[in-house]
This record gives structure tokens, sequence and C-alpha cells, in this order.
């Protein structure tokens, strides 16, 4: 009798332990990726911030110093360039992949023929690496050999195009080559909105006399106004995290006139062994992240409390 | 008479509508053209320069229709040509890039899969917030994460090796793959996850059965997104691997900038090919896959 209680009793201790393992295999089964996860979000940038207020040269240490890595940062002609470039940048690079695309994509979306072609075409250089884009780009900028070689040959003989070897223009190669890599993603992207566009609003605002110049500009743009925010969100990311490009194509020169911060970071905390003052700039990269990233994540939450609100 | 009359006004009328309407389409011809031959231009030369002689190259220029033909510079740039104190050219570094890339993608995808799966339908209280977190991940500048990957990958024995790149690779890509596959799993009507629950089917089950045959078109998203990502990445490969254990990009980069005078075009374009063909290859089978699958939902 009581073996049969007791039986019973360890029945149902095994079905509740099986009950509570099975309501904890979902938060199990993710935990090591997730830990993972918050240990790189958080415990990294923790770590980096820690340091980046330490007096680390060439190994970490963690005596702490305050703001002074900041100052000798900021103290810094090279990195007063870094940070300045940073922006010129990604206004230009932003501002014109997204209008180089935008053309594109209305030009394609004119019931082309090939457009299949057309869009492999325009796409490609998404799948090809920075680094391959700045070596091969760098060749075709280079005056014995690229493009003004090739139209000196053509019997212009006193054509000159050398923007990378000027202090001046040779961010304007760097721009040009960014356009080039990410204008067919916005392309890509503008012209999936393009097409997601209600037809039948199209065919009401044509009823009413509208041109397409006007459609496009008073009817489809606006509604696809989200997709816009998205690729301007992902392309300021790509720029702030210009460095390959960057390295494979001009080096950082002529000088020091094309350094970047993320090549500056690399410099100071490998090559210079100023660890502490490459995790302040670091950290700047990320301020300058939060700058974009910040306003964007409000927007998204006004936008779907705004949908929610209306239905 | 009268009708042919009435037809030649119309006519005329029609020839200057279509007129227009041919040079509109000539225009829009003209565009796409010339952006085109601004596209394709980087990959005519490295494909032309890699099939011609280095004498003609530096006589005739960068862009110029080939007037020699060679295959020197491919087994060159393979398995001969001096990058970074080794002369083996690019062979090991491509194998580094693809034994780091494919390990990685797989496992950091199937990780953001499960990920997805929980955070989409087995929801909890704080499952938002802890997805948020791990989305951040997504904006992170590497530079962030240098030193405490630095000293991890130290610690762990891993540094300079392609085994660290792949950890690093894959805990980097989780937070593109949790984001992917959360927000399209979260599109799967929760009843089929109901219904399967009352027949008694449980987490694995209905991961294996239901959301797994399911996920297809983001499983695609997301391994071109980490394939190409991963395999074309420099920062963490030239930081944390040296000489023979570095993958392509981190070679391309050593090639393309340690010879100052005569540059070896021929056997660079050659390198650089070898370099770019996996994620060209993966973008041009998968490509049109991936812009569904983005503008399906994968950005929002």
């Amino acid at each position: 009798m009581s073996n049969t209680l007791s039986a019973n009793e360890s029945i149902q201790a095994k079905a509740s332990f099986r009950e509570k393992l099975g309501a904890w295999t979902p938060k199990l089964a993710i935990a090591p990726g997730v830990i993972a996860s918050l240990v790189y979000v958080f415990g990294f940038t923790l770590w980096t911030l820690y340091i980046s207020m330490s007096n680390s040269t060439m190994l970490p240490t963690y005596k702490f110093v305050g703001l002074k890595p900041y100052f000798d940062l900021w103290s810094n002609q090279r990195w007063k360039i870094a940070y300045g470039n940073l922006f010129y940048f990604s206004a230009f690079y932003v501002v014109l992949s997204l209008a180089v695309g935008l053309a594109l994509a209305i030009a394609i979306d004119q019931r082309v023929r090939g457009e299949a072609v057309w869009r492999t075409i325009f796409l490609y250089p998404l799948a090809v690496s920075f680094v391959v884009t700045g070596v091969v780009w760098s060749w075709l900028y280079s005056p014995d050999a690229g493009i003004e070689f090739f139209v000196r040959s053509l019997g212009w003989h006193d054509f000159t195009f050398r923007l990378t070897t000027n202090r001046t223009t040779a961010i304007y190669a760097i721009i040009a080559t960014g356009i080039w890599q990410s204008s067919g993603f916005a392309m890509a992207l503008l012209l999936a909105g393009l097409r997601s566009v209600d037809p039948d609003l199209v065919k009401a605002a044509q009823i009413d006399g509208a041109g397409p110049a006007r459609i496009y500009r008073k009817v489809i743009l606006p509604s696809i106004a989200p997709i816009f925010v998205a690729v301007i969100v992902v392309l300021l990311q790509f720029a702030i995290k210009t460095f390959d490009l960057v390295v494979a194509l001009t080096r950082g020169g002529p000088g020091i006139s094309t350094t970047f911060p993320a090549n500056y970071v690399y410099d100071l905390m490998f090559q210079r062994g100023e660890i502490a003052v490459g995790a302040a700039a670091a950290i700047m990269m990320l301020a300058a992240l939060a700058v974009v990233l910040v306003p964007y994540a409000l927007w998204t939450v006004w936008r779907s409390r705004r949908e929610a609100a209306h239905g | 008479m009268v009708d042919a009359t009435f037809d030649l006004a119309l006519d005329s009328q029609a020839r200057g509508e279509s007129l227009r309407f041919a040079l509109r389409r000539l225009a829009i011809y003209a565009f796409l053209g010339v952006f085109a031959l601004i596209y394709l231009l980087p990959l005519f030369v490295v494909v032309a320069n890699s099939f011609r002689e280095l004498p003609e190259i530096t006589q005739n220029g960068l862009i110029a229709l080939p007037h020699s033909f060679s295959l020197k510079a491919w087994p060159q740039a393979w398995a001969h040509y001096c990058v970074a104190g080794t002369c083996e050219g690019v062979k090991r570094n491509f194998f580094n890039s693809l034994y780091m890339t494919i390990p990685a993608t797989i496992l950091s995808t199937l990780i953001g899969a499960m990920n997805g799966y929980v955070l989409s339908k087995w929801r909890f209280p704080g499952s938002e917030t802890l997805f948020i977190c791990i989305v951040l991940g997504v904006f992170m500048p590497g530079q962030i994460a240098l030193l405490p990957w630095a000293y991890i990958l130290g610690a762990l024995h891993l540094s300079n090796s392609v085994y660290g790149l792949i950890l690093v690779h894959v805990i980097q890509g989780l937070s593109f793959t949790t984001l992917f596959c959360r927000n399209y799993y979260v599109n799967i009507p929760d009843d089929l996850i109901k219904a399967a629950r009352i027949d008694g089917a449980g987490f694995w089950r209905i991961f294996f059965k239901i959301i797994l045959p399911l996920s297809p078109p983001i499983l695609i998203v997301t391994v071109i997104w980490q394939f190409t990502g991963i395999w074309n990445e420099f920062l963490f490969g030239v930081v944390f691997t040296g000489g023979t254990q570095q993958p392509i990009t981190a070679a391309l980069v050593a090639l393309a900038t340690s010879q100052m005078n005569a540059h070896p075009y021929d056997v660079a374009s050659a390198a650089v090919l070898i370099g770019a063909v996996p994620p060209l290859l993966i973008y041009l089978f998968g490509g049109k896959y991936f812009v569904r699958g983005l503008t399906q939902g994968a950005i929002k």
C-alpha cells in the first residue's frame, strides 16, 4: 500500500519535473547563444569603455585615469581629420548612393527589357568585398595604368584624372568607390518598394490627370518613405565602419588626408601601442553611431505606436 | 478618299506621340547603359588582365582590349606568388577563408534560427527586451570588440587560428541571424503552433517539423548574408591572424600594397578574382531570393 503510494508520488514528481523541464527547454535552448551575445554587446562595450579611461599603452592595464585618453585623442590633428572625414564621407556617400539607386530603380521600373540583367549588373558590387573593390579602383585611379592613361591613349593627351594622388580630392575617390559598391543595394530595395505601391493609388492619380513625374513625387515616393529610412540607416552604419575600403584604396593617404576613425583605431591599438587612446577612439565611433541610431529607434517606436493607434 | 486624309492626320499625330515615346525609351536605355558600363568596368578590367601578358598591360594600360593571351597568371597567383613572406600564392588563404566561412555561416544561421524561434513563438517575460539587446550588436563597430576579443582568443589559445575567427564570426553574426529569423517567424501564425501543441508536439518537434520546413526563404537570406559578410571581412582577419593563417582578404591587401614599382597587374588580377569568386557565385545563384527575402521582412 505504502509502496504503491510512493511509486505514485515518484511518478508525479517525475511528471512535474518533466513539465518544469519542458517549460525551461526554450530558455535553455537559446541560453548559450543569448549569453554570448549579451557579453558581446554589453560586456565588450563596457570593457572597451573602461580601457578607454585607463593608462594602458602596449598592454591593457586597469589603472583609472578618467578622461585623459579622450583629451589626448582630441588634441591630435590626425584624429580631427579622421572624424571630419567620417562626417564628410558619410553625407556624400549616403545621399549620392541613395540618389543613384533611386534613379536606377525608377529607370528600371519603366518596364525596360531585360530587367533581370540590369538588376544583376547594378547589384553585383554588393557581393564584392571592400578589399577587392578598393584594390581594383586604386588601379583605375592610378595615372600610369588606369582611366587617365586610357583617355590619353584615345588621343586627349592632356587629360588628367588623379583623384587619389591629391590631398584634397582623395576623399572623393573613396566616396565614388563607395557609391559604386552600395548604390545597387539602394536600387534593389527601392525597386522592390516601387513595386509594392498600391496600383489603385497610382491609377487614381492618373485619372486625376497627374503626369508620371508628379505621380512619383506626390504618390509613390512618399508611400515608400520607410524604405528610404531603412536604406539610409544601413548605409550610414556601413559608412561609420569604413575601414577596408580606405586601406585598400588610399591607405589613408596622400599624407594623412584620408585617415578614417576605424583606421586610426587600428593604428593606435596595434601599431603604436596606445591602447587607451585607441579604445577612446573606438568609443567615439560608437558615439557617432548613436547619433544616427537613437533618433531612428525613436522614430521606429513612434511609427509602430501610430500604426497600432490607427489599427 | 475622305477616310484616307483622316487616317493621314491621325497618323502624323500618332507619329509625334510615338517619336516622343521612342526618345523617352532611348533616354532610359542610354542612362542605364552608361551606368552599366561604369559598373562593369572593374569586372572587365580584372577578368581581361588576368589573361593578358604583363608587358602588354604596362604598355597599353589596364583598360584596353587584350592583344595577348596567357594563362600564366592563374597558377602563379594560386600557388607560387610571394605574399606576406611565403611564396605559395593565395591557395592557403583561400582555403583558410573557406574553412572559416562555411562553419561560421552554418553555426550562426542555426543558432540564429533557434533564437528567432524561441523569441517569436515561446515568448517569456523579458524576451522582447532580450531581442532588442541582441539586435543592438548589428550596429556595434568591430573596433569596440577588438581588445576584448584579443584577450579572449589569447586566453582560449585561439589567437592566430582559423578557429578563433570562426568563434568571432559566429558570435558577431548572431545579431544579424537572430534579427532576420525572428522577424520572419513572427509572421508564422501562432495557431499553427497551438494546434501542434494540442496534438502533443513538443518544443523540438515543432521546430523540426513545422518551423524549419517553413524556413527556406529566410535561411537563404541568412546564409547569403553571413557567407558574403564573413568571406569579405577584413578587420578581424588582419588583426587576429598573420602569415599563413590569414584569410584571403588580408592576403589580397598584402599583395596589392607590397609591390610599389612594376606592379604585377596580371597576377594580382587573377588573385583578386580568386578572392571575389565565391561570394559572386553565391550572389549570382541566390541574389534573386536574397532581395526578395530582404524586402519580405528582414529589414523593417
